[in-house]
């Protein structure tokens, strides 16, 4: 069937910020979609809140709208717009859920809107727990014993029926929040308690609980005329009870033959049938009993999801492409297979590969939580690895992780102790699924469990655990042979997949040792294409992967090249920020017509769709891997560097090994780069500059610490000198707890020092992003943070441009900023975080290199800096480029971020020096309140314009908070406090209700908040015992959603949020015409 | 990982791989062939059509789910060798009896494993299946590659005569377990590998040509509800009207269709006397019959997702298939022309075509009961997609008796 002509906009919604569960998969996806319906001519209106999305890039839609995902912006997008379909299915739960709102309240069927791609009907039936079951009953296939409950009563009477374990899960979430199992009543009731809670429709499923059973994903897609085929099958590692989001999982599915898995085939398209997906992919996930082969099916996702975007990579089956063409009515058989060129779209993949996906996780941020895995998702990303065989692509997924892990490494523990201490230690620590389980169950091996054993600990399937065996068996042979291996010998434990490095530690000689008679054995990887058909047919798209085979696919082309390396799998501090740059710098190489190379190792991102670059190597960002890429490229044309500078860290740390090994780096110098990272060459670098920073020591003793913080008092913020990215870093106000801190700090690592630098109280932080060309400056833009400095600058709110500075101030930070590029040399982009006391303007930090508010900037002033940046790095001049002068847009664009504490239980929501959020949302208005007040809507807490506000604040914002409440109070809001405050208020004349503290019992604060009767919460603390003290109303104000701040300078911009939304309701305006 | 034995594989142009021996020691020669499915080692193994043929699988790990009494095509592995990346010894499934290896080496099939599956694959794809030899015993690549250039072509081979069965016989299991209703649903589970066909008496008989029949086929004729009789292919036309069937079914079998004259002329005697269904290789033979044309393709169809489109419906249905000839359709490049082709048997309808290179997948004649289709409706492995090709059967043999 040829594409629909009856309509002509389409409205595609994103999913919004990047939280747990919702990654960058849905940047991919959408991406996809945007490219192929404008392709096919349609006029697309596109609305995401979040900046840092390659689909918000305003070429990529014909409307572009940074809104906030609420069912009252969308109507004023549809009222402007009048678009004629609604594709709901491209911005995971988020989408789905607002398409569901918009036709429940009559909203599309008002303006005529028709949802494509998915049907309400469908989205409710496969949604809705109960009508899901029903639905799988009509066509004879089973589901888990189950029960909805709206309450606690009903959740206690469904109890005896379901039995124990039990899982509990609340409707309409996404990555299974709040889902948990009970193994006894206690659990039962404080778990359902919670999921009513979390579920944003206050239902729950209680299901009777499959732990252990093996899980299987299918992803399939249908067409219009009822032509249906699996894209691929995903068998997960980790078992029922570990969410799949969690699961090391691997594709194609091992352990089924062929008989069972046409049976899930059939169940796969019955479901597409029943449930009504007329058009697009869906997930859906089914458990099996590894007794008897016994099979319920356990959720379906209407939509493109996680997986969808996994199993795109995986066989090279662009999804979420297809899914759109299939929206407006293309069939299967009418697209074709990008890859082959000569096939169609409708046939069913082979590979001839193994794809291993592992979960990245971010426990070390969130101390206070229990870290073992669940039924609720908790990681932050994922590495994906290709190879021949499960070993080899296992091992390549491990070392894709960067989690300083290269191989199967022992606990250090192993070793000491008694061997059956030892034994039992590790089967306690295998009992309890983690982010470290892989490891676990090597040292198990290691020590001798065995396979049935560990396989009942764990319900891990056998055939992984033998793989496993296998590996660990050559460790322990490797362990007894010497170095140099002979050449055969190393080929054979290539293609298991060790590392250099890994096989250095085993024959205990360095990697380069390894790497020199690798190379001289003429031992190296061949590069194989990922085909989607098994090598039936010649791939003509170059998607490559390594593996020690003897034939090689890469053929690289004799052209001027540039390689790009990515960032990785996303974690809280490098994420879709990174790959959004890597992706603008593969745009900017094609369109001056070099070729471009991209390397990179995570599969939800835009970098890795086999589109984006001319070539793409799915490989892990290792010094041997990208080696052996520069190596292979090198064998024709001519490789004019590297770009280190787009991906974050992970490219970064690379940088002087790579110049070591001949690689030349784009850009800014490696020795610029570490001139900026250097604590005592940057000291030097600032003083030459007559540049200020914080006073600073390093010590390594607690006797030095003290006198450091003594001479430049307190107080200090802290940290190890080995961790980056803000980790345990601390603000410490007094000697005893600097004596404390230092004595942890030094227990885990003597070598390292701690880095002691005067904590700015009050400071007001600003980062600026700069563009150079080796001589010309050019400021991007100055962004003023709403939180003070010593919140990490990742998690606090920033207003471009600044809402409170003088012209004197902001000039200063502009010249400074202009002098540090200058001097490094800088060429390309720049990020500089200063702060700002008393008038006094400090330098905190330099980072020669693409920052994480690249793409707010360039959204908010509408030039794409990571663009210019690689044209710039490619020799061009800020002239050429045509950016010589800096954009002041008369709009202000606010970012907020967005944090993963609904999914941390016992995480304190209080801001600080290290960075907890896992994304980010963009409000965009004429006045910073507006702006301010969407950005909040966005991140999903919109303030409220009418109603109650609780107070409690330290002493040193008491006096701040008259002002302020005398204008809540102005506004019609009701204001209540805790004594302190309330006292010290009454006593400037301002009269508010006092409640209780929670241990002033009760009813207390806490009950307020979970009664609703609270709408805003203003708490900010001090010391860590008062912390302890409030954080329960903190808590209490997360899981209700409500909406709280806990600093003044938040609170007053809350305040002036509230302010805008009174005097003027919002109103939309797409990104061009901001730029207009 | 036990004790590792050297093998090669020699291609008759000359091309050589090193990799372990796997299965039977010794040597064997055959056409080597690539099949792309992802599951389904079992029922490719002892599916007859592999006369003759050494099957490369593309998919690395095979064995995962070890070898089970019940996914069976046939007897025994009829084909000439197997040729794997990696044999898996610890089979991993509720219903795994035997680990591939060890059921390789007591059926005394010959393989290898540990080469560069793709390359070959790749191999194949540019330059053509071909004779290629296996052997653990002689691992000088000249002399083996020798070998290869000696062993007999497949083209012009009867391989029918050496898995048809000897003797007429009746089949009545059904799919049980495993079978899928008009609608591809499950039946509840009676126990794994399917249990005798209950239910109602049979409508029609129906006499099964065994070229190299597999299992499925008759499970699922016996589904369909019919009196199921197996003849070996040497039957004669008139032997088999003497059964007096309502219906005759031509089954899949191995090599070259010309090779096997006899049946093609009991087809010719049958035609328009009996509805007449025939899969693969009795697609094949029906063309021959009918006076159409075979000819080898470059590389074979073997897999599991094949796309085949059927003109009525316009429908797409993801096929299994294993096909080294096809039939051309009236004039060669015709194939997908919709107009009939002409025979002196009258017009013949192309029904279903392969969206991968247009080759004709099913016909139909337009004045005579009689239908075929050159891929596996009956699956085993690979996608249920295409069932409903049997409930043609019944349409046929039930207007066939109004």
């Amino acid at each position: 069937m040829p594409k629909r002509h009856d309509i002509r906009t389409i409205l595609l919604i994103g999913s919004g910020p990047i939280v747990i569960g919702q990654a960058c998969e849905f940047d991919y996806s959408g991406t996809q979609a945007c490219k192929a319906l404008r392709e096919e001519g349609y006029r697309i209106v596109l609305i995401n809140s979040n900046p840092a999305t390659i689909m918000t890039d305003p070429e990529l839609a014909d409307r572009t709208y940074i809104e906030p995902i609420t069912v009252d912006s969308i109507e004023q997008i549809i009222q402007r717009e009048q678009p004629d379909a609604l594709l709901p299915t491209m911005g995971g739960q988020t989408a789905l859920n607002a398409a569901v709102a918009l036709a429940e309240q009559g909203i599309l069927k008002k303006y005529g809107v028709q949802l494509i791609g998915a049907s309400y009907e469908s989205i409710r039936k496969a949604e809705n727990r109960e009508e899901f079951k029903k639905a799988m009953a009509r066509i004879g296939l089973r589901t888990p014993a189950s029960a909805i409950a709206r309450s606690r009563d009903e959740a206690l009477r469904a109890m005896d029926e379901i039995g124990f374990p039990a899982i509990i899960r609340p409707s309409f979430t996404l990555g299974g929040t709040g889902g948990n199992i009970a193994y006894n009543r206690e659990e039962y009731e404080s778990f359902t308690e919670w999921g009513l809670s979390a579920s944003p429709v206050g239902e729950i499923l209680i299901e009777r609980s499959i732990i252990g059973w093996k899980e299987f994903e299918l992803e399939v897609m249908r067409d219009t005329k009822d032509n249906a085929v699996i894209v691929c099958s995903i068998e997960n590692v980790d078992p029922m009870g570990i969410h799949t989001g969690d699961s090391i999982t691997v594709a194609p599915a091992q352990t089924l033959t062929d008989k069972e898995y046409q049976v899930m085939r059939d169940a796969s398209l019955r479901i597409m049938r029943e449930i009504g997906v007329d058009t697009g992919g869906s997930n859906i996930q089914f458990g099996v009993n590894p007794a008897d082969g016994n099979m319920v099916v356990i959720e379906m996702n209407p939509r493109v999801s996680r997986s969808s975007a996994l199993a795109s990579k995986a066989t090279g089956f662009p999804i979420a492409k297809i899914a759109a063409k299939l929206a407006v009515g293309y069939t299967l058989d009418e697209i074709p297979n990008d890859i082959t060129r000569v096939t169609k779209a409708s046939f069913e993949p082979s590979i001839d590969y193994v794809v291993v996906k592992i979960p990245r996780f971010a426990f070390e941020k969130f101390p206070q939580t229990d870290p073992t895995l669940t039924t609720q998702m908790k990681s932050v990303g994922e590495v994906m690895a290709i190879g021949r065989t499960f070993k080899e692509s296992l091992q390549k997924a491990i070392r894709s992780l960067e989690v300083d892990r290269y191989g199967f490494e022992p606990h250090p523990s192993l070793g000491e102790g008694e061997p059956e201490e030892t034994v039992a230690q590790i089967r306690e620590r295998i009992r309890r699924p983690d982010a470290e389980r892989l490891w676990h169950l090597a040292d198990g091996l290691r020590m001798g469990i065995s396979v049935e054993e560990l396989y009942g600990l764990t319900k891990i399937d056998p055939w992984f655990l033998n793989q496993m065996k296998d590996l660990l068996a050559v460790e322990d042979q490797l362990a007894r042979e010497k170095h140099p291996l002979a050449p055969e010998r190393l080929r054979e434990v290539k293609a298991l997949g060790f590392s250099d490095r890994r096989l250095g530690d085993l024959l205990q000689v360095s990697e380069a040792d390894i790497r020199k008679s690798r190379l001289k054995a003429g031992v190296v990887p061949a590069f194989k294409r990922v085909d989607t058909c098994g090598a039936e047919f010649q791939a003509r798209t170059p998607y490559l992967y390594s593996t020690y085979e003897t034939e090689c696919e890469s053929r690289p082309e004799g052209r001027q090249k540039v390689m790009i390396l990515g960032g990785g799998p996303n974690r809280i501090g490098q994420g879709i920020e990174f790959d959004y740059c890597c992706v603008h710098a593969a745009l900017a190489l094609r369109d001056m017509g070099y070729e471009t190379i991209m390397v990179n190792c995570n599969p939800e991102t835009v970098s890795t769709d086999y589109d984006t670059s001319d070539r793409l190597y799915f490989e892990p960002l290792t010094e041997e891997d990208v080696l052996s890429i520069v190596e292979t490229e090198r064998l024709a044309g001519d490789l004019l560097g590297v770009v280190v500078q787009f991906g974050g860290q992970t490219p970064l740390k690379l940088a002087l090994p790579l110049e070591k090994a001949g690689v030349p780096i784009l850009g800014t110098s490696p020795d610029a780069i570490d001139r900026a990272e250097d604590r005592e060459r940057f000291k030097a670098l600032l003083e030459k500059l007559d540049l200020k920073q914080p006073a600073s020591g390093t010590a390594r003793s607690v006797k030095e610490a003290t006198a450091i913080a003594a001479a430049i008092t307190y107080p200090v913020m802290v940290r190890p000198s080995y961790v980056l990215g803000g980790r345990a870093m601390e603000i410490i106000y007094d000697e005893k707890s600097l004596q404390a801190y230092i004595g942890k700090a030094i227990k885990a690592s003597v070598k390292h020092p701690v880095l002691i630098d005067k904590y700015l109280e009050d400071a007001i932080e600003i980062d600026v992003d700069a563009l150079s060309d080796g001589t010309q400056v050019v400021i991007g833009g100055i962004m003023e943070h709403i939180e003070e400095a010593g919140v990490h600058s990742g998690d606090s709110a920033c207003s471009l441009p600044p809402y409170s500075l003088s012209p004197a101030l902001v000039d200063e930070i502009r010249r400074q900023a202009v002098a540090l590029a200058r001097e490094l040399r800088v060429i390309g982009l720049m990020n500089i975080q200063f702060a700002i006391r008393d008038g006094i303007v400090y330098v905190l930090e330099v980072n020669p290199r693409a920052s994480r508010t690249v793409p707010f900037v360039s959204k908010a002033i509408g030039v794409p800096l990571a663009k210019l940046a690689m044209q710039a790095m490619m020799g061009r001049t800020l002239a050429q480029i045509g950016f010589t002068t800096e954009r002041t847009p008369a709009h202000v664009s606010v970012k907020e971020a967005v944090f993963p504490f609904n999914k941390f239980p016992n995480t304190d929501v209080l801001l600080g020096p290290e960075m907890r959020s896992t994304g980010e949302v963009m409000g965009i208005a004429d006045d910073f309140g507006s702006a301010f007040l969407k950005s909040q809507a966005g991140a999903g807490s919109p303030l409220p314009m009418a109603g109650r506000v609780f107070l409690s604040v330290k002493d040193k914002d008491k006096q701040a908070t008259v002002a302020l409440v005398r204008r809540f109070l102005f506004l019609g809001f009701t204001v209540e406090a805790t004594r302190g405050t309330a006292g010290y208020l009454a006593q400037h004349g301002v009269v508010v209700d006092v409640v209780n503290k929670v241990m002033e019992g009760r009813p207390h604060i806490v009950d307020h908040i979970k009664n609703g009767e609270v709408h805003l919460v203003i708490n900010t603390v001090g010391d860590k015992a008062s912390q302890l003290d409030s954080a329960s109303l903190r808590r209490a104000a997360l899981v209700q959603n409500v909406p709280y701040q806990t600093t003044m300078a938040g609170a007053r911009a809350t305040l002036m949020g509230i302010e805008a939304g009174l005097k003027r309701k919002l109103t939309v305006k797409p990104l061009q015409e901001y730029y207009a | 990982m036990g004790a590792v034995k050297p093998a090669i594989l020699a291609l008759a142009d000359g091309t050589v791989f090193t990799g372990t021996a796997l299965g039977a020691f010794g040597e064997t020669a055959g056409e080597v062939v690539f099949n792309t499915a992802l599951s389904g080692y079992q029922e490719i193994l002892t599916d007859p059509s592999y006369r003759g043929q050494m099957v490369t699988m593309t998919y690395p790990h095979i064995g995962n789910y070890g070898v089970n009494p019940e996914d069976i095509e046939s007897t025994q592995p009829w084909l000439a060798g197997f040729i794997v990346k990696e044999a898996c010894p610890y089979p991993s499934n509720w219903r795994s009896r035997q680990s591939l290896d060890d059921y390789l080496r007591s059926h005394g099939i010959v393989g290898i494993q540990g080469i560069d599956t793709r390359a070959l694959t790749t191999h194949l794809r540019d330059h053509g299946s071909q004779q290629g030899v296996i052997s653990h015993v002689d691992l000088d690549p000249k002399r083996v590659v020798r070998k290869a250039k000696d062993a007999p072509s497949i083209i012009g081979r009867d391989l029918v005569k050496e898995v048809t069965c000897a003797e007429t016989y009746k089949w009545t299991e059904s799919s049980g377990v495993w079978a899928v209703t008009s609608e591809g649903t499950v039946k509840p589970s009676v126990g794994a590998g399917g249990a005798p066909a209950g239910g109602a008496p049979s409508r029609f008989r129906v006499v099964a040509f065994d070229f190299g029949i597999k299992y499925n086929i008759l499970r699922r004729l016996v589904d369909e509800g019919y009196d199921v009789t197996v003849v070996p292919a040497s039957t004669t036309a008139d032997d088999t009207l003497a059964l007096n069937p309502d219906g005759v079914f031509l089954s899949n079998g191995p090599g070259d269709p010309e090779a096997v004259p006899y049946a093609i002329d009991a087809v010719r005697a049958l035609l328009g006397k009996k509805p007449l269904f025939g899969i693969c290789l009795g697609h094949q033979i029906m063309g021959l019959a009918l006076g159409l044309q075979t000819y080898k393709l470059k590389f074979g169809h073997h897999g599991a997702n094949h796309p085949v489109m059927d003109l009525d419906t316009k429908k797409v249905e993801i096929t299994s298939q294993n096909h080294n000839f096809a039939v051309r359709g009236g004039a060669s490049a015709a194939a997908s022309q919709a107009a009939p082709w002409t025979t002196s048997y009258g017009p013949v309808q192309l029904t279903h075509r392969s969206l991968n290179d247009d080759a004709v997948e099913g016909m139909r004649c337009l004045d005579l009961p009689a239908y075929s289709v050159q891929y596996h409706p009956e699956a085993s492995p690979g996608p249920h997609d295409a069932g409903y090709l049997f409930h043609r059967f019944t349409d046929l043999m039930a207007k066939g008796m109004s």
